[in-house]
């Protein structure tokens, strides 16, 4: 069996596994198969055939599954899905790990429901077919709504529910949208065909209106992922009544699927529609970067600051993809890889003192660092990366996604290569910035520094059966991702430059449409518009 | 050539009989069983439900060996291979359903019959007659797959309906059973009168009953200006008699009334037994005015389309309002109708196969649902209230796993079955340039989400209400061992839909009846 398919087989086994053993032994399985698909997963990163290469490279051969309809289930990475793979292949151990004393009842199930959320979200990622990718993409929602249902905080059927809902009305517009496509492909090649390279190729040929559509039904499969601004709702309540485990997967994979596919495949396959709608997903965006950090600035619960920062931060994150060039393309994708480690690792550190302390507000919390220093200094670690320390990993992907708007437009385009957005939207998404600097600073300031205040001050206090401090298993958690938000913030070189050509192969249809939509706007334009880009160029 | 006189002997009626195989055993099993249920003996009364499943598992297979000759013996007709794929498929879901039957009919008398409270009384046992009606109905569909003619469709729909009145009235015997029975029954008749007066006036139309002449009759009139108005108002007056039977709007309002009624294994053979007897029909039926040719008249197209949209839509509105389990199952296979009358409003040979392929995943689903849900029971009658599912992964986890997984399947999460069903229909209306349809379908399965989404959420999070009355466990073991065969079904068969997808496209294959009537043909001028 190739590397490929152990990160989706083997979960899928031990969760079958799990479902039959002892109840201690399950946690003991599913580290078990975790950590094999981390090492399957580094060896498919170790035997990658060409990194110059920005085509999907075949990782086995294609089983054909459906043949009436062209679908077939066949694995394969570019750069960017290879780094999407790993970082789920690294989160899910340590998500396993983080639960081994927060879960205490029904634990075969919640391992079982774990080990088939790491098996759906390892084949989205793998896939080559657009079929197989939504089965992935779409089948990650049953585990995770039992994970909140379930072990989730006090709200949480109204949580699962709600994330159920959201969720699965963007999901089927996407499969309306792919299903519209392969009928088209149907009907103009007389085959049934849902490879997803054949797809974009085919749906790039489109006329114009008829992509503004697609991208338009893709993009709000996709959005309610993200989540883009305005249908984020489920994501605050989904991410705070989550378990620790449940919420690190949904910020650190989860939402991440929304923005790979983005990638992927909305992006590729409607480049006209994209371009047309870029001002308004841009406009969205910003608003989520203000947004978000204004209510952050005003929580008290932790756990909640944090889930709405990842609104703010993804927002950015798409941001990046829409400036369609190079620099906010890689920042971006790179981005999504901070994200989920400094995100994910911040909800480890909220889980362990939920586990100590039953609370998340700020308010009876404070001061922790003279009781918890390891704790707090993984903590005020990760903060720094996720609002973006320069030397940290956080900084790289925001700096990137704010360079490539920057530059997108027709004025400072880099290499005669102009985009649709520009410095106003950088400026005010650099502001959204700003005040996540801010708020989470004032977050730090309360948990970590000032006097100690403990929940059990007011004489209420369950004891945890823990240690005061974080003990070895805890800190062995988190070492992996501190190591890597500082590898990644003091050495990003070598991913960004692997990501390069997956980039430039996706962007490879924008330069000559937003070329095209400038010379129009050039021409037809009114002379004011003219007039004004000639003094332009005689100051110049 | 002289082949043509062979074939209309081969179609008499006499040699039509020895075609009808699958149907006879159904029959013979139903007198036996009848008289197996007022057996003293109580072994040979509790071996009625396994014969009764055993038999139509056996009309199942040889309906496997019997398919080709049927197709030669309907040769002409629109579809003449239907029956190599409906009567195995439904002899296997009927045995399914037959199976969630299991440990309910009489339970209430065998059990006191085993306390040695009571004596045997002959007369106040059914579980004999109850079983031999379900078999004549299952019977009724099998006969009218191989319908050539409207008085054989007309008949046989009777034959599928009549048994489900009875069901529904004795099933209980309690007087929300007796009523649903009566309504059912009513509005069932009223339903066939339609029905009827649209055979006559496709009668008066074209000359003819029998299904190849009134196809050719109206590809005359096609060919020469279109169908004329009496039989556009016969094909219209006859689908909407054939709506009751699929719960259609505007023929549903009966459907949650007699569900709630019926007991919960009558309401999942109610939901699954007459709804392909009337797909089935409207295929025959429409098929003779070019159903897969796109070549139906504007009003019959505008008919389905708009039946197609309010059936969904009420469905799943009216779905998310109960309280009821059987409610909601009722307006959800409402809603499933819906569905399936995209395909058919679509109109192609796609299309048709993809409705096709959707009452199977259908089919599979329900059991896989009702065979999880039947596993409790209230005193003499069914836990109907949500609240009932809860804490139910601890008394029964198996039960609880398949409810999970049918409603999955019956939302379409991928991979399950009943993802594929939504996946053709949609590829086909897509391709039949019916994006409107596709929308509503897509906005409807979102909304049907939020109710299937109780289906799993109940069993498998909520606790139990102390201070309710605690449900109890159905003594037989069959409607659990068929929930997890369907449920697992659910989770394989995708494995193997590329080749049910090929079988779907020969049974719709209208070269098939001529393919296969030719070795029949030769092999009667041999014996000549």
């Amino acid at each position: 069996m190739s590397a490929a398919w152990t990160t989706i087989l083997l979960p899928l086994l031990a969760a079958a596994v799990i479902a039959f053993s002892p109840s201690k032994m399950a946690k003991w399985i599913a580290l078990a198969a975790t950590g094999v698909v981390l090492a399957a997963t580094l060896r498919l990163v170790v035997g990658f055939h060409d990194w110059g290469n920005g085509d999907f490279q075949s990782e086995s051969e294609a089983i054909r599954f459906l043949p009436e309809f062209g679908i077939s289930l066949s694995l394969g990475y570019d750069s960017v899905a290879l780094v999407m793979a790993l970082l789920n292949a690294v989160l899910m151990p340590l998500c396993v790990l983080g639960s081994f004393s927060a879960i205490k009842d029904r634990q075969r199930e919640y391992y079982a429901w774990f080990m088939v959320l790491h098996a759906s979200l390892m084949l989205a990622f793998a896939s080559r077919d657009a079929i197989t990718f939504y089965v992935g993409y779409e089948f990650t929602l049953v585990p995770m709504v039992f994970l909140i249902a379930i072990w989730g905080g006090p709200e949480r059927r109204a949580a699962a529910t709600k994330y159920f809902l959201f969720t699965f009305f963007g999901s089927i517009f996407l499969l309306g949208s792919l299903l519209w496509l392969g009928a088209q492909m149907r009907e103009s090649t007389g085959a049934w065909n849902f490879d997803l390279d054949a797809m974009i190729a085919f749906a790039q040929k489109l006329p114009a209106d008829t992509q503004w559509w697609l991208f338009l039904c893709l993009g709000l499969g996709f959005a309610v992922k993200v989540p883009i601004f305005q249908l984020h709702t489920w994501l605050p309540l989904a991410h705070d009544q989550a378990p620790t485990g449940g919420s690190v997967i949904l910020a650190g994979t989860l939402l991440k699927l929304g923005t790979y596919g983005l990638f992927r495949i909305a992006l590729p396959a409607a480049p006209e529609g994209a371009v047309a709608l870029a001002p308004l997903w841009a406009i969205l965006c910003i608003c989520a970067v203000v947004y978000a950090s204004l209510i952050c600035w005003v929580q008290r619960d932790v756990k909640r600051l944090v889930a709405y920062s990842s609104i703010g931060h993804l927002a950015l994150c798409v941001l990046g993809l829409f400036a369609f060039n190079i620099i906010g393309a890689e920042g971006s994708v790179y981005y999504m890889v901070n994200h989920g480690l400094s995100t994910g690792a911040m909800f480890l550190c909220i889980g362990m003192i939920y586990e100590r302390y039953h609370t998340k507000d700020m308010e009876r919390l404070g001061g922790l660092a003279k009781r918890m220093p390891v704790w707090a200094f993984f903590f005020g670690l990760f903060t720094f990366a996720s609002l973006g320390l320069p030397g940290l990993n956080g900084f790289v992907g925001e700096f990137l996604c704010l360079m490539g708007t920057f530059v997108a437009d027709a004025k400072s385009g880099v290499d005669n290569y102009p985009g649709v957005l520009g410095p106003n939207y950088a400026f005010i998404a650099a502001s959204g910035l700003v005040l996540a600097a801010m708020y989470l600073l004032i977050m730090l300031g309360k948990m970590i520094w000032g006097p100690l205040r403990e929940p059990h001050d007011d004489g209420h206090h369950e004891p945890s059966g823990l240690s005061p401090d974080l003990n070895w298993r805890e800190i062995g958690i988190l070492t992996p991702l501190a190591v890597l938000c500082l590898w990644l913030g003091l050495a990003p070189g070598f991913v960004l430059e692997s990501l390069e050509p997956a980039c430039t192969r996706m962007l490879a249809p924008f330069p000559a449409i937003v070329q095209a939509q400038h010379d129009a706007a050039a021409t037809q334009g009114d002379a004011v518009a003219v007039a004004d880009s000639t003094t332009a160029e005689a100051v110049r | 050539m002289t082949i043509a006189a062979p074939i209309t002997l081969a179609s008499t009626m006499a040699d039509r009989v020895g075609l009808l195989w699958p149907e006879l055993l159904l029959l013979a099993a139903a007198m036996v069983v009848a008289l197996m249920g007022l057996s003293k003996d109580r072994t040979i009364r509790g071996a009625v439900g396994p014969v009764s499943i055993l038999a139509v598992l056996a009309s199942g297979l040889l309906a496997l060996f019997t398919g080709g000759a049927d197709a030669a013996a309907a040769a002409g007709v629109p579809f003449p291979a239907l029956a190599q794929w409906l009567k195995p498929m439904v002899a296997l879901i009927a045995a399914g359903l037959m199976a969630v039957q299991g440990g309910f009919v009489d339970q209430a008398l065998e059990a006191a019959i085993g306390r040695n409270a009571a004596a045997f009384n002959p007369l106040r046992a059914i579980r004999g007659e109850f079983h031999a009606f379900a078999l004549f109905s299952i019977a009724g569909v099998m006969l009218l797959t191989t319908a050539t003619d409207l008085i054989w469709i007309f008949l046989a729909l009777e034959l599928v309906s009549l048994p489900t009145y009875v069901m529904v009235a004795i099933g209980r015997g309690d007087r929300p059973g007796l009523e649903a029975a009566v309504k059912y029954f009513f509005l069932g008749a009223m339903a066939t009168a339609i029905m009827l007066m649209g055979f006559a006036l496709l009668y008066g139309a074209t000359g003819s009953l029998q299904l190849d002449l009134i196809q050719n009759a109206f590809g005359a009139q096609a060919a020469t200006g279109g169908i004329a108005l009496l039989g556009v108002g016969g094909l219209m007056l006859a689908s909407v008699g054939l709506f009751f039977k699929i719960t259609a709007v505007p023929m549903h309002f009966y459907a949650p009334d007699v569900y709630e009624g019926a007991p919960l294994p009558v309401t999942a053979f109610l939901s699954f037994i007459p709804k392909v007897a009337g797909f089935v029909g409207l295929i025959l039926v429409l098929g003779t005015a070019g159903l897969t040719a796109g070549e139906l008249p504007r009003p019959i197209i505008a008919l389905l389309w708009m039946a197609a949209i309010l059936t969904m839509s009420l469905g799943n509105m009216g779905a998310l309002l109960q309280r009821s389990m059987k409610r909601t199952m009722a307006y959800s296979s409402i809603a499933h109708s819906g569905y399936m009358l995209v395909a058919l409003a679509a109109g192609t040979t796609d299309a048709l196969d993809a409705l096709l392929f959707y009452l199977f995943a259908y089919g599979v689903t329900t059991v896989a649902t009702f065979g999880g849900l039947a596993v409790i029971q209230r005193a003499g009658g069914d836990a109907d209230r949500f609240e009932d599912l809860a804490g139910l992964r601890r008394t029964h986890p198996w039960a609880t796993a398949m409810i999970v997984l049918g409603a999955l399947s019956f939302t379409g999460i991928p991979p399950l079955l009943g993802f594929f069903g939504k996946f053709w229909i949609l590829t086909s209306a897509f391709e039949a340039g019916q994006i409107a349809l596709c929308v509503f379908l897509v906005v409807n399965s979102l909304v049907s989400a939020r109710y299937y989404l109780r289906f799993m959420a109940t069993p498998v999070v909520a606790e139990p209400d102390s201070n309710a009355t605690p449900t109890e466990r159905n003594p037989s073991l069959a409607p659990v061992l068929a929930s997890v065969a369907f449920g697992l079904a659910l989770l394989v068969l995708p494995c193997f839909t590329g080749s049910i997808f090929g079988w779907v496209q020969r049974a719709t294959d209208p070269a098939m009846g001529a393919a296969a009537s030719a070795p029949a043909a030769a092999q009667s001028a041999d014996s000549r």
